[in-house]
């Protein structure tokens, strides 16, 4: 069986700051990362590679060139493959067209079409975007089933089994493949790559295809396929008027608080 | 023609969830905005009884698809029903809340319908020019906020997120239609198999439902420290929150981390106690309607979206609030004004 990742590389976020001014984006640290998530997705695909036998493991990934990055480290990870989507037709496509060419790479990928045994998994968010769309986007147009908030995947005769995080509990759902699963962080603790892993990801080549190349039309991916459109970023109001108060032996501050809190029906 | 706002009511075990009631709220608001319909839809198994209120809570129109094959939530399932209705209907905005149903349901249905989706939205006004909906939402860990249109495809969707508005009250005179919508049974055939729903214990109350939420972070500084967090939390009838780093250590488990990789939480007060207010963490509970935050350093980031702070020694303030609570809990007087506060909510 084949197991696909759709994994996105964004900004690593650790050092993110904002410029009180002009309400942009600082990055003191300009490396990109694999989004969290689409790590642990990594992971349990490798995971079921162990324990199943003739498991190919496949990360997709639609970004700018050096995205490629991103797939190397995959493979370093331990994917045994890995391609990118990366043309400047694909520029600026919202979560609708992205998963437009998502879903035809996995149709028309280089290991042929989606096998009727095969696994795509997903993170639940990534931590850019933070929309969660493309998963379950993408399985629509495949018209697959998806089980979405995983924290753990059976797989019995091509039978999937998951656990789904909800609000006031878990919910099991079984499905037949193929599926598309979106993992939480609660799935596993991704490992770090080896050496050998890193070696031999340094030398592999990351195949590139256009739209062009997975068939698709301009008007389906990039600005002109997204309905969506940003027409303003502002900076939300930060700073609320605060009341501060300096801790001290007499007990107003406490005492403030709790006339605070009542004044405003908080407690 | 694409007319109206259609909200995507949400049931969890046969009940309505009250999340609906928020989004009929907002769909109020843009409906009068654009003189147009409101209407919700409901899947579910005995949902009928539920109808009158959610007309008194702002609708005009209840859809409701009544099968026991959608007691449960099932994405494929579910997607086939609403994809034909809202084709029917052809609203002109769709709404669902930003909760794991809505989250799920509304791509896989934009994807169906081929339209736009704004996820996770704070704010919804329409834009009185054209007649579209502004969908506005935090973006890049909430550092700035982004406005999005659907200018042509129809319907435009967003899900909102929870906690972000209030219910209207009910208004017993409100009329509206009633409508039981009923399919071919073919249409409700799906591979998909619910096996079983189990309720998770380890959390009395709902981080993302609680009214108020009591936080705490690395400051606590062990497993015994945090303990603090869950006495104030309790005291109060609060769910307890947590950062990255707090999770991380072992002191509380993942479901009661706020955050980015977390959870969002828009309580009436958020408590952040030993944290120091990382953009990540900001992102989670910033839209709060009040917060209160406890932190030695007086230049800890957490002020800045404070509406109250105490800088201070968190191992004297928090006791000390604990016990002064305590007392007032213990006298009458104010037993008295908190159930008046209750009955005014
Ligand atoms: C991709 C990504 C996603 C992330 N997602 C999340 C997320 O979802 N949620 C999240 O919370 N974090 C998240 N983080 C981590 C985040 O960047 C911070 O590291 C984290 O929020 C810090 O936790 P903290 O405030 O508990 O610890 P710290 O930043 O160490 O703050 C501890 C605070 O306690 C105060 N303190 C210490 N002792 C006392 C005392 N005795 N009395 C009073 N105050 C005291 C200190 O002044 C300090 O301000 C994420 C990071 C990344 C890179
Ligand atoms: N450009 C992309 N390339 C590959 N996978 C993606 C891309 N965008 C999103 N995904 C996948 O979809 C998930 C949700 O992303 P998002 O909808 O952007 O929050 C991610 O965790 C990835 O698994």
């Amino acid at each position: 069986m084949n197991i696909y990742i759709l994994l996105k590389q964004v900004p690593g976020t650790s050092d993110v700051k904002m410029d009180e001014e002009t309400g942009t984006m600082i990055r003191t640290d300009r490396r990109n990362v694999i989004n969290p998530l689409d790590e642990n997705a990594l992971a349990e695909a490798i995971r079921l590679k162990r324990a199943l036998s003739d498991v190919e493991v496949t990360a997709i990934s639609m970004g700018p060139p050096h995205a490629q990055r991103a797939l190397r480290e995959a493979i370093a990870l331990g994917a045994d493959k890995a391609i990118l989507l990366s043309h400047k037709g694909f520029g600026g496509s919202d979560t609708l067209a992205t998963s437009k060419a998502l879903a035809k790479a996995l149709l028309t990928s280089v290991n042929g079409r989606l096998g009727k045994n095969d696994l795509i998994l997903c993170g639940e968010r990534a931590t850019d975007g933070e929309t969660g769309q493309v998963g379950p986007m993408v399985a629509a147009i495949l018209d697959i089933p998806v089980i979405t908030f995983v924290r753990k995947i059976t797989l019995e005769d091509y039978l999937l089994t998951a656990e789904r995080v909800v609000e006031e509990g878990l919910e099991l759902i079984k499905t037949p493949l193929p599926a598309l699963v979106t993992v939480i962080k609660d799935i596993n603790q991704p490992e770090f790559p080896t050496l050998a892993g890193k070696l031999n990801a340094k030398s592999r080549e990351i195949p590139i295809f256009s739209p062009d190349d997975l068939g698709i039309s301009n008007n389906e991916v990039g600005l002109r396929g997204s309905p969506t459109r940003v027409v303003k970023i502002f900076k939300p109001k930060l700073s609320r008027d605060v009341i501060m108060h300096q801790q001290d032996s007499s007990g107003a501050a406490v005492d403030n608080l709790i006339s605070f809190l009542e004044k405003r029906g908080a407690i | 023609m694409y007319k109206g706002v259609m909200v995507i009511g949400e049931q969890r075990g046969g009940k309505l969830h009250p999340v609906t009631y928020e989004l009929l709220a907002r769909g109020r608001v843009l409906a009068d905005k654009l003189s147009e319909e409101l209407s919700c839809v409901i899947l579910g198994y005995g949902m009928e009884q539920f109808a009158e209120e959610i007309i008194q809570r702002g609708a005009d129109i209840v859809y409701i698809v009544d099968n026991p094959t959608l007691k449960n939530f099932l994405p494929l399932l579910y997607t086939r029903v609403l994809t034909k209705l809202t084709q029917e209907v052809k609203p002109g905005i769709v709404l669902a809340a930003a909760t794991t149903q809505g989250r799920t349901i509304m791509p896989l249905v934009a994807a169906k319908l081929d339209t736009g989706l704004t996820a996770d939205c704070t704010e919804l006004d329409i834009d009185l020019k054209d007649k579209s909906l502004l969908q506005t939402r935090p973006a890049i860990g909430g550092n700035v906020m982004a406005t999005i249109k659907t200018p042509v495809s129809r319907p435009q969707m967003a899900t909102v997120r929870p906690k972000s508005t209030k219910p209207l009250p009910v208004n017993k005179g409100k009329e509206g239609k009633v409508i039981l919508k009923d399919y071919e049974t073919n249409l409700f055939s799906t591979c998909e198999e619910f096996l079983g729903f189990i309720k998770d214990t380890t959390q009395d109350v709902n981080v993302q439902d609680a009214d108020i939420v009591v936080s705490g972070g690395k400051g606590l500084k062990t497993r015994d420290g945090f303990c603090m967090i869950e006495d104030l939390a309790s005291l109060i009838n609060a769910a307890v929150g947590a950062t990255r780093d707090a999770v991380d250590l072992g002191w509380i488990e993942y479901p009661h981390q706020i955050g980015l990789s977390g959870k969002t939480v828009s309580p009436k007060l958020y408590i952040a106690i030993g944290l120091s207010g990382s953009v990540q963490h900001l992102a989670g509970m910033q839209t709060s309607e009040t917060i209160v935050a406890i932190n030695k350093d007086k230049d800890a980031q957490i002020f800045k979206v404070a509406d109250y702070g105490i800088v201070g020694d968190l191992f004297e303030i928090v006791p000390e609030l604990i016990e002064k609570l305590k007392n007032k809990k213990e006298g009458k007087d104010s037993l008295q004004k908190r159930s008046e506060i209750y009955d005014k909510v």
